[in-house]
């Protein structure tokens, strides 16, 4: 047995690992979860606003990163939704465009009496600009020296929502979902920090120990990978109940089915691969 | 001259930059500083794809191992490119419905946007997804207790994989919330796993990443005024200072 596994062709694990990910997602399951306290800032930080104030969404990510950060973007846009706030988009990443189309559609599709036709009056699409940090040390100085345009080509100033908006210092809320450079680091380093905007943030898991350490006192709170997304949804259902039925409200909550197959299967083949190892060490061979 | 120039605009920005935290005279100076910068970065995309074209052209002409995957990426660059630019399939905006051109190249249902949606989207979520393949593959063959750190490492691992997962409530949700000692304040159930796993990235991780993250804004503070002061000048493409 522990020969055979010594030379387990590594197709067998991807296989399993395919399997992990693959039946539970198509089965559907979803496990409770409960919201923790850092979830809980991030949900107060969007529900304690007056209804209708004014939310940066900063949807700094990429296809590649979609899968976890997706569900976030969405939650927060529903949620912001839920509250008739109304939402600037924009992104620091090319790819980025496309992500915010993504939360225009929702909100446009699921909440069309706030939102439906009210482009420029109850959000606007500032899109893409390039420079990075540089793009964040202006839209909290003076937003219309790098956005002059929204990303149909109006002038800011043609735009009700931001004709009076002199820079991002202004709004109320700045939400963040990042997968990397630039991102969430950067707009607490370059626009949260120095100009005391309040800041929520969601991020991958690798992101999640590097911004920690500005956890209270820079960052109101974080959504750490999809295990945040899900306790964030599982929130905006708990205030919401309305929400319950809404399958696309749950896009977390979904995806914590296969996280919780993986993992077990990793630890798994953790253990199993220091079986092995052991089993060599006391057969000399290792 | 040619060294001059650069290292002159470098320190008057950085200089000014700086000055923006501590006069409010600056700001504005600043600002205009910052509206050039992006400006210079989008001209980074046009070096990038100069960068991009000479590499791969250079694989192609000295038929390198893998030469015809150059090829793909320059025909996928050059096609990309066009319909981006020529914005293929985007109506014009209904804003300036006089201008063929005034619509958004990311229009749905553009060429742009179908390229988008339908090949580089598909590709580049797969390749993300691809790693949960090896870090199985890993798991299994290189995840050794072959020392104490290692050791520790992995059960570390191991608790906050179950701990951010619905099993870590499995396993120890039953725990009661009773002290263990006496007085002691420890509680069975502050050794439920996600407690556990929070304690980690609280106690641990946290104080940990504070200290790197201090470290290495000293080590910014310090390479910027080397910067712009002249003293390190690697970034005019030397590696020699001053």
């Amino acid at each position: 047995m522990l020969e055979t596994l010594q030379t387990l062709d590594r197709r067998w694990i991807f296989l399993a690992m395919f399997l992990a990910v693959a039946v539970p997602l198509i089965m559907g399951t979803t496990f409770p979860e409960e919201p923790s306290d850092q979830v809980m800032a991030v949900f107060d930080a969007v529900e304690n606003l007056p209804d209708g104030s004014n939310v940066v969404m900063a949807l700094d990510y990429d296809p590649a990163s979609e899968g976890e950060l997706q569900p976030m973007a969405s939650a927060f846009t529903r949620h912001c939704a839920l509250k008739k706030h109304n939402i600037y988009f924009m992104t620091l990443w090319p790819q980025g465009g496309p992500m915010i189309q993504r939360s225009t559609e929702l909100l446009e599709n699921d909440y069309p009496e706030t939102y439906k036709g009210k482009y420029g009056t109850k959000y606007v699409n500032l899109g893409f600009r390039a420079g990075n940090e540089g793009v964040i040390k202006l839209v909290v100085e003076d937003l219309k020296k790098s956005y002059d345009t929204d990303v149909q080509g109006t002038n800011l100033n043609d735009i009700p929502l931001t004709k009076n908006l002199k820079n991002i210092q202004q709004v109320d809320l700045l939400c963040n979902v990042s997968a990397g450079y630039p991102g969430s680091k950067e707009w607490v380093l370059y626009g949260s920090a120095p100009f005391d905007i309040p800041t929520v943030i969601g991020c991958t898991g690798v992101q999640a120990p590097i911004m920690l350490p500005y956890i209270p006192q820079q960052l109101t709170g974080m959504l750490a990978a999809i295990k945040g997304a899900a306790e964030y949804e599982q929130a905006i259902i708990n205030a919401y109940p309305e929400l319950n039925d809404n399958l696309a409200a749950k896009e977390g909550l979904k995806r914590m089915g296969p996280q919780l197959v993986a993992h077990v299967l990793l630890i798994c083949l953790i253990a199993l691969g220091n079986v092995i190892y052991f089993w060599e060490r006391k057969q000399g061979t290792s | 001259m040619k060294r001059t120039i650069p290292l002159f605009i470098s320190a008057v920005t950085g200089f000014v930059l700086i000055g923006t935290a501590f006069i409010p005279k600056f700001v504005d100076w600043g600002n205009d500083a910052m509206a050039w910068f992006n400006l210079l970065a989008a001209f980074a995309f046009i070096l990038g794809g100069g960068n991009l074209l000479k590499m791969q052209l250079q694989k192609i002409s000295a038929q390198q191992p893998g030469w015809g995957y150059a090829a793909v990426t320059l025909i996928a660059f050059f096609i990309t490119l066009f319909v981006g630019l020529a914005k293929v399939g985007v109506n014009p905006s209904v804003k300036f419905p006089e201008f063929a051109w005034s619509g958004e190249f990311q229009e749905e249902g553009s060429a742009f946007w179908w390229l988008f949606e339908y090949i580089f989207y598909p590709l580049s979520a797969t390749m993300f997804a691809l790693l949960a393949f090896y870090i199985s593959s890993a798991a299994f063959r290189a995840f050794r207790a072959k020392n104490t750190e290692a050791t520790i490492l992995l059960s570390i691992a191991v608790i906050v994989l179950l701990g951010r997962t619905y099993a870590g409530v499995w396993l120890t949700g039953w725990l009661p919330n009773e002290p263990i000692i006496g007085t002691s304040g420890i509680t069975y159930s502050d050794f439920h796993l996600p407690h556990l796993s929070q304690i980690i990235m609280d106690d641990f991780t946290t104080p940990g990443m504070r200290a790197i993250t201090i470290g290495i804004a000293l080590g910014v503070a310090s390479t910027s005024l080397k910067v712009l002061l002249g003293v390190d000048r690697s970034y005019l493409g030397s590696d020699q200072e001053a």
